[in-house]
């Protein structure tokens, strides 16, 4: 691998950080939109199998090249642009909605080194990331001049800003247990202590000493994603599709492709901060990306199992749920695992 | 100028451009937006200062979380822009003397001998295992603890004043308790009736 990047290296000349680090950002972009793709299609196989429904079958074998068909279409349809939408704004809607939910990935390491930027507050820069994600919602809400269009964006900006906290909370506590913002140092973290040298690494990850908060991270996570059944955002029985209602071919596709993008990351941050990221779960097996692979998936799985099995709640409900049961839980455990890191008991010495 | 410096010069250039664009924006959105824009050119600046924690901390803080709400707040405001600018050459007066003197001051604190490229020289190199979030909050903790509390407090005053302002107890208001929806049983609804079959 060095004997082959130094002559390309010196080619560039001074420009190789640049060209290196554009090559590692489509080394995870291109993945990431073939992971995307195939999301969909996973989706609406494993809802069809549950369903007693065999799911899109038509398009090559076993339907395998159906998100290519899909993507094909929304490539050529036209993007109409409503007559009194704010031009710009409409336009910048999808971009933002899709921007950070790539931008996050910059950070995420997948396996021990396998990071584009390992920066010692990874944990801060994805929370601020992550947080800017409601503005690609509220803004082609309002850009759309459409009352649908607008009730979806209000309820998204209340649902996204709401389970954010809780969000925030339940990583405080990872980074209280774990003493470091770096994720790479989070994940080697969680390989220590009495479990794993006995071989069973599983049992010393952090989903087992903070266990609530790992419950907290997966629900709200469903919920920041506005996946079922917290997608009383798009609601099609209620307002036809909440913030894409005006929303037509490519400009649509991007809010759709953002969706999957932030489900996957975060269901790759669910694996990393609680289920130990790349680390194997048994002595015997290698460390190695495969395992966030797997992780991720069976978080992702579970995304696909909620939206298969739990009908769309109610927005009070929503609102109940995030302020009055998350937050205060959250608010509590933080200080429980405070006082326990600090403890004679604390296990994370 | 090396690469730093131009990178500063463009983070600064959208600062100044960002904020003359929120005074200036006859859309209240918009203005929103560029304060979004100023905000996160300043972060950009901070980045550069090697102060990661708080430039993290704006963008989070100010665009995540202040910013949402104010355009949340803003889109369903109805302003009529012609009103508001009625009374501009009446308030002009006392508003350019108050912009005049804010200028001055300003003036006086940046081209005084405690502030300048002398006195805060731009961040070295930083060794090893430095984390800017680790210091910042040791220095938070020991050495500005009593400030730093204070300064908690105080927000926590300024929150629940703010609640305790705007929360009013309204008589007949038709609040449900979802806790009690979600326990009912079967029973506390239905009621199986059995009626003999009607019969010609």
């Amino acid at each position: 691998m060095e004997s082959f990047i130094e002559p390309v290296a010196a080619f560039f000349g001074p420009s190789w950080p640049l060209v290196w680090s554009l090559v590692k950002i489509i080394g995870i972009i291109a993945p990431l939109f073939l992971c995307v793709a195939y999301l969909t299609l996973a989706e609406r196989k494993v809802i069809g199998y549950m369903q007693v429904r065999i799911g899109p079958n038509r398009v090559g074998p076993r339907g395998l090249l159906q998100p290519i068909a899909d993507g094909v279409k929304l490539l050529l349809k036209e993007v109409i642009v409503p007559s009194g939408a704010n031009k710009g704004l409409f336009i910048l809607g999808p971009v933002l909605a899709l921007g950070p939910a790539l931008a996050a990935w910059a950070v995420v390491p997948f396996s021990d080194g396998w990071v584009i930027g390992n920066v010692d507050a990874g944990l801060l820069f994805l929370l601020a990331i992550t947080s800017i994600e409601v503005y690609g919602v509220i803004i082609a809400a309002w850009a759309s001049n459409s009352k649908y269009a607008f009730l979806g964006g209000m309820r998204a900006a209340a649902q996204m800003v709401s389970y954010e906290i809780a969000m925030g909370f339940a990583l405080v506590c990872v980074l209280m247990i774990s003493s470091s913002l770096n994720l790479t140092s989070i994940v080697e973290s969680q390989g220590k202590g009495q479990w794993a040298e006995w071989g069973f690494g599983f049992l010393s990850w952090n989903w087992l000493p903070l266990f609530p908060m790992f419950i907290v991270y997966l629900i709200s996570g469903i919920a920041e994603t506005n996946r079922a059944p917290f997608d009383v955002v798009e609601g099609e029985s209620e307002i036809v599709a909440g913030h894409m209602v005006e929303y037509s071919g490519m400009a649509f596709a991007l809010f759709f492709l953002g969706e999957y993008a932030n489900m996957i990351l975060i269901s790759a941050l669910t694996s990393i901060l609680f289920l130990g990221g790349w680390l194997s779960p048994v002595g015997f097996l290698p460390d190695s990306f495969v395992w966030l692979a797997l992780k991720t998936s069976f978080i992702l799985f579970l995304f696909l199992w909620f939206r298969a099995t739990f009908p769309r709640f109610r927005y009070d409900h929503i609102m109940r749920l995030g302020w009055k049961v998350f937050i205060p839980l959250t608010l509590f455990w933080v200080v429980v695992v405070a006082v326990w890191v600090m403890s004679p008991l604390s296990i994370w010495k | 100028m090396d690469f730093q410096s131009v990178v500063f010069y463009f983070f600064s250039t959208v600062l100044v451009l960002a904020s003359l664009c929120v005074i200036t924006a006859r859309n209240p959105v918009h203005a929103a937006l560029f304060l979004v824009l100023a905000f996160f050119s300043a972060s950009g600046i901070w980045m550069l200062l090697r102060a990661e924690f708080l430039a993290i901390a704006l963008v989070m803080v100010y665009v995540g979380a202040v910013m949402v709400l104010f355009l949340f707040v803003v889109m369903m405001l109805d302003i009529n822009i012609e009103r508001i600018r009625q009374g501009f050459w009446s308030y002009l007066p006392v508003g350019a003397l108050i912009g005049i003197l804010m200028v001055v001051e300003m003036s006086i604190v940046l081209g005084g001998k405690y502030f300048g490229l002398d006195a805060m020289p731009a961040p070295g190199d930083v060794e090893e295992g430095y984390s800017n979030t680790k210091e910042l909050g040791r220095l938070l903790y020991t050495e500005y603890v009593y400030p730093f509390e204070l300064a908690s407090i105080v927000l926590l005053v300024a929150m629940i004043a703010a609640v305790a302002l705007t929360l009013r107890k309204r008589k007949n208001v038709k609040v449900i308790d979802p806790a009690a929806q979600v326990a009912v049983k079967r029973d506390d609804r239905v009621r199986i009736v059995s009626m003999p079959a009607e019969k010609d």
